[in-house]
């Protein structure tokens, strides 16, 4: 096959067709599930308030499935494959290995998140995304998975050829660029977690199919949170990639030291993928020095990682930003930063949300003894929606508004609405996470529909201000959900209507 | 830029004296948190149990029955009493049991201040969550895992156990008791 370039006249980078199509392809589609997720998210969350609580008791444990499969997997990992195909073939100017393979990515990721769906709806698997055993699915729930991650492995494999394909046919020279770098850093944890996947999602297939006993449930529970935690460490690889690839795109920033950024991203590869005990403190079945050992060393290491790109993504902006002469005091640079371009303001939410309210309270939720307060509360929900939510998603938004006219070749629509719409998104999320964490903290539990005991042998209440901190997490919810709205609005717009820049 | 080739190998660039500095508080904040677990375990008294057996959830099932039939309180006429459908257990110091199945946490306990228990803690079905409120204290119970909870009550009042693992669509009609006095 002929592989097809242009050049883009904004990054001079040579960009291929197929490269691009798939880009486009596993964008679109993400955003899609994003949609998706994004009104599961409305219902739940008017349930949750219990002051509302629209859903009745089935359809919200089935839809907090289907919202858990379609945002923390669909949206997020079609994205990714975006990101990996655009750091591998376009940044390095090269075109896209077995192309066709990729298409086999496409259509298997696809074809896997409908199955799942599907079956969801149909009320075939009220077992929530973690799927813990003996707590059964219908076997079409976990075969939808297993397509998926298949396809997943393909997309990676792709990626892996175009930079050895690159290198062969030498379109660079010296090391790839760091954005590639930190892809790559995604892209073996994302094969070292699909492994843990397969060992888990294979066999519980076999059992709900009845060929195979089942597995030991805790014996499942290490295995799933060796896959579950550590396709979020891709999550963060991914989102950190993106981080620089906005501060070069918004402001021209330079990483300040390669060697440092490039150490924090080996760090990750290296570590982060044990560290996933943390969801097995309160656990029988573990001895301590294990739950310790696992949850302490190896979880720093990569902790240590995440300052360390903490410090490095604000210090580019910096540097990038004195050079342009806004040099007076100590934050003139800040000041003077585009805080209009919703890509830049998209970062820095992800930034500080990540970091400061993701990744601290993650630390801390993360020690043995204080698990014991947070587990399985509203805590947790509350930390992860400020990682995954305020970190991923926000960089991945940020990034589509330059994808848009780079990649798509369009002008962005209302771009007013564009500018606002990180703020919007980003408070409400910073509001409702930060609240969720707080209600978590009276012990009202997640993943439930009645927190009252309206229905149970004896009657629970957590307290009026239990009561009203869940009004403002709802507050903070739906704004996050209007900014959503927005972030749709205008990527489905300039995708369909944009006036299509020609170059 | 991020974007592009370095122009010079990136192994060879040297560290800023920023940069070194947040190197060392960063490795010092992760050192200390790495040793802060190990610490808090062998100084304070509260800790997650790392006692367990392996145990066939009709055993613990049965065991469970035992205990009940043991230390029920029983009515006037013989019958172990029940309070919201449950069957009710003043156990004295020692081993107690506490059973999670779809959609109950069984039996309902009284126990006395200041004395100290062993609560054998699992599942006959599925996962469920043992979250004793408002002290909010939460732990897993797993089925095939007999997991021990060394308690001495310390304040007298009324306990609600929430399930918070989710068990199924009768999951928030699982709210069991505790009284101690
Ligand atoms: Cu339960």
């Amino acid at each position: 096959m002929e592989a097809v370039f242009r050049t883009c006249p904004v990054t001079g980078l040579k960009v291929e067709r197929n490269a691009e199509t798939l880009v486009m392809f596993n964008a679109v589609t993400s955003i899609v599930f994003l949609l998706v997720g994004g009104l599961l998210a409305l219902l739940l969350l008017l349930t949750r308030w219990q002051a509302v609580h629209l859903l009745p008791a089935d359809f919200f444990y089935r839809l907090l499935t289907l919202h858990g499969i379609a945002m923390l997997v669909a949206w997020i990992v079609f994205f990714e494959m975006a990101v990996l195909y655009f750091a591998s073939a376009i940044l390095l100017n090269t075109r896209l290995s077995v192309p066709y393979l990729a298409w086999g990515q496409y259509g298997l990721m696809v074809i896997g998140a409908a199955i799942t769906a599907v079956t969801i709806l149909l009320g075939k698997a009220d077992v929530m995304f973690t799927s813990y055993v003996p707590l059964q699915a219908h076997h079409m729930y976990y075969f939808g998975i297993i397509l998926f991650a298949v396809g997943a492995i393909l997309g990676v494999c792709v990626f892996f050829a175009t930079l050895g394909a690159a290198r062969a046919e030498k379109t660079y020279v010296g090391s790839v660029p760091l954005v590639t770098f930190g892809a790559i850093a995604a892209a073996i944890i994302a094969l070292l977690t699909l492994a843990h996947g397969a060992i888990v999602f294979i066999p519980t297939w076999l059992w709900a199919l009845g060929i195979i006993p089942m597995m030991d449930p805790e014996v499942y529970r290490v295995l799933f949170w060796g896959f579950g935690h550590s396709t979020q460490q891709i999550n963060v690889a991914a989102m950190i990639s993106c981080w620089y690839l906005l501060g070069t795109l918004t402001v021209g920033s330079v990483p300040v030291s390669e060697k440092f950024s490039r150490s924090a991203f080996t760090l990750y590869v290296l570590f982060i993928c044990i560290a996933s005990e943390h969801h097995l403190l309160v656990d029988p079945g573990i001895s301590t020095a294990h739950k310790e050992w696992n949850t302490g060393y190896f979880m720093h290491l990569a902790v240590l990682a995440s300052m360390m790109h903490a410090f490095s993504v604000p210090a580019a902006v910096e540097v990038a930003q004195r050079k342009k002469g806004y040099t007076k005091g100590l934050f003139e640079w800040l000041k003077r930063a585009p805080w209009g371009d919703p890509g830049f303001s998209s970062m820095v939410f992800s930034v500080v949300g990540f970091g400061f309210l993701g990744g601290i309270t993650g630390v801390i939720y993360g020690t043995e003894q204080l698990n014991i307060i947070v587990h399985n509360t509203l805590r947790v929900p509350g930390h992860f929606h400020a990682t995954v939510v305020i970190g991923t998603t926000m960089a991945f938004m940020g990034i589509t508004y330059y994808v848009l006219p780079l990649i798509f070749r369009r002008e962005v629509m209302f771009p007013g609405i564009a500018k606002l719409q990180p703020y919007v998104f980003g408070i409400g999320m910073f509001v409702f996470s930060t609240a969720m964490m707080f209600v978590g903290g009276f012990g009202i539990p997640r993943r439930i529909w009645d927190i009252t005991g309206a229905e149970a042998p004896f009657p629970v209440a957590y307290g009026p201000t239990a009561d009203l901190a869940l009004a403002v997490m709802a507050v903070g919810g739906l704004l996050a959900i209007v900014g959503g709205g927005m972030y749709i609005l205008v990527a489905v717009a300039t995708v369909a209507i944009g006036k299509k820049i020609n170059r | 830029m991020s974007i592009f080739i370095p122009e010079k190998h990136w192994w060879r660039d040297p560290l800023d004296k920023d940069e070194k500095v947040w190197l060392a508080i960063a490795l010092t904040t992760s050192i200390v948190l790495t040793l802060a677990m190990p610490w808090w375990h062998v100084t304070q008294k509260q800790n997650p149990s790392s006692e367990y057996y392996k145990i066939k959830p009709e055993t613990f099932d049965a065991a469970t029955d035992r205990f009940i039939q043991e230390f029920g309180e029983k009515d006037e006429s013989g019958a172990i009493k029940q309070e919201g459908g449950i069957d009710v257990v003043a156990p004295p110091a020692g081993d107690i049991f506490v059973r999670g199945q779809q959609f109950k946490w069984s039996p309902v306990l009284k126990l006395k201040k200041g004395a100290a228990y062993r609560i054998h803690l699992s599942s006959i079905d599925v996962l469920h969550g043992f979250s004793v409120q408002p002290i909010n204290m939460n732990f897993e119970a797993v089925p095939g895992y007999d997991y021990v909870l060394k308690v001495t009550p310390t304040t007298s009042g009324v306990f609600n156990i929430v399930c918070n693992e989710f068990c199924g669509i009768g999951h928030h009609t699982m709210v069991g008791r505790i009284y101690v006095d």
